[in-house]
């Protein structure tokens, strides 16, 4: 051992950087296809809902959007370990970010089935189709290819929005580099290593998002 | 047969149809005309069962279409109906438009389903245009696609709801030429419609439609040629000229 009690980044701590890499990719996978199933139902069931529901169950939503994630990802694992049933952080971290998720997927949804024209729905079920025939073969299909740029673009802020949970102390990519950080006192490449791993992975969808939405237009 | 039958319909506290008799025998063509929120769609639909009645009955065959047991999707499947608005299915090309609701309502085969929409396609003159998006056709076009989608249920009866309203001028004549091809075929119809010399031409029966009754009803030489009712004879003048 030297005069230093820091170590350089070196090839050796690759196997750490890609278990956060993976971390990361794993929960917003998680996130991002929990929220989307939850968000689908939520988003029916809103379309479809009378308005004294609606008012209620927006309220609910609305609290999930407008509380910072990393507040409600504090609160719950706190809470969680306060009634004595502490989680792993993974459990924690995937069941609020698939619900911070899902509010958001929700109003997308619900948006995409409210663009298909109640008499769309009336001329499918004047050909003799049943209401959820008409569901799965009119509605969704319709609704869903209305809202695909947006639901990328839910999903792509989930992904950036995944680095929160290493504030409840999942080792994910953020987390994984501040323990670099600390040893090797090299913020600068590392910061700029894990930002060019967000970017990578999100550019390259945002822009087919965009050209999806452009094609749509025409 | 369908048989209308004393049918009153309201929306909340407004009674839209008040007291509907009418017959529609196998074969007949009836056209339905009348001013603007007569209640003349509200009838389709409620022969449809879109929309539910309050008194009356209406059946079609032996069905009664409003009664608690009645299987709503399967007396669809008798009726055809084609709206003003085309409701083409965006996401669906026109073949697949017209094979839809004969493999998953009447459960053919996909090979069966195909042959049924392509006969009915070929029929409306879309023959040439199977796997074309019905978005990228003229209203015309989509208008003749949601009669082939209609036909190829193969039903007994077809409900056309103003289905020339929302066309061009110039797409007007190819969608009737359809229906007049149809009434040839001897197809059922009551057609809803504003086209007063298409009606007289086509029409076994007309039925003057006046707030909620049917004011006058007969051969179109009567009730379009020789009105015997005041709000008849001030409708027409107003339409023709
Ligand atoms: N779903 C509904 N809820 C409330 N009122 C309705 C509804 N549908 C129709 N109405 C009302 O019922 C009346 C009859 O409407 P309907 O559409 O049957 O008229 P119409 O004869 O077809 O008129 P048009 O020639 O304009 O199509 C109108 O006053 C209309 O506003
Ligand atoms: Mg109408």
């Amino acid at each position: 051992m030297g005069t230093s009690f820091f170590t350089p980044l070196s090839w050796s701590d690759s196997g750490f950087i890609l278990t956060g890499v993976l971390n990361t990719v794993t929960i917003s996978l998680v996130a991002i296809l929990v929220g989307t199933l939850l968000g689908l139902a939520v988003g029916f069931f809103r379309a479809e809902a009378n308005k004294f529901t609606n008012t209620l169950l927006g309220a609910v939503l609305d609290i999930l959007r407008s509380v910072p994630l990393i507040i409600q990802l504090i609160l719950f694992s706190t809470y969680i370990g306060a009634v004595g049933h502490p989680l792993d952080p993974f459990v924690t971290g995937s069941i609020v970010l698939s619900l911070y998720t899902m509010a958001f997927m929700s109003e997308v949804f619900r948006g995409g089935f409210e663009s298909v024209h109640q008499s769309m729905v009336t001329a499918a079920r004047s050909l003799g189709m049943s209401y959820w025939q008409t569901v799965a073969h009119i509605r969704l299909p319709i609704g869903l290819r209305a809202v695909f740029p947006s639901w990328l673009g839910v999903a792509l802020s989930v992904i950036k929005d995944s680095a929160l949970v290493s504030v409840i102390g999942y080792m994910e990519l953020l987390r994984t580099s501040e323990q670099l950080i600390s040893r090797t006192q090299q913020p600068l490449e590392i910061l700029i290593g894990v930002g060019l791993f967000y970017f990578i992975v999100s550019y390259p969808l945002s822009l087919y998002g965009k050209y999806v939405e452009r094609k749509m237009a025409i | 047969m369908i048989q209308i039958q004393n049918v009153h319909k309201s929306f909340g506290d407004l009674e839209v149809l008040k007291g509907i008799d009418l017959e529609v025998n196998r074969g007949e063509v009836v056209s339905v005309i009348g001013g603007s929120g007569s209640g003349k769609s509200t009838l389709l639909y409620c022969i449809n069962a879109i929309e539910d009645i309050q008194q009356g009955r209406i059946i079609v065959d032996d069905i009664d279409v409003h009664a608690k047991g009645t299987n709503r999707d399967k007396l669809r499947q008798k009726l055809g109906m084609v709206f003003q608005q085309w409701n083409s299915f965006p996401h669906l090309t026109v073949l697949e438009n017209a094979s839809l609701a004969p493999r998953i309502v009447l459960k053919l085969s996909k090979k069966e389903a195909i042959e049924v929409a392509k006969k009915e396609l070929n029929h409306v003159g879309l023959g040439d245009k199977l796997d074309e998006y019905p978005t990228r056709m003229s209203g015309g076009q989509q208008q003749r696609l949601a009669i082939a989608r209609a036909l190829a249920m193969r039903p007994d009866y077809m409900l056309f709801d103003e289905v020339t309203s929302a066309l061009d001028p110039e797409l007007v004549g190819e969608v009737l030429d359809t229906l007049r091809m149809l009434r040839d075929d001897g197809m059922t119809m009551i057609c809803v419609t504003h086209e007063i010399a298409f009606a007289r031409e086509v029409s076994d029966k007309v039925a003057f439609f006046h707030q909620g009754i049917i004011e006058e009803i007969g051969p179109p030489e009567q009730v379009i040629v020789n009105p015997q009712r005041e709000a008849t004879q001030k409708f027409l003048s107003k339409v023709l000229h």
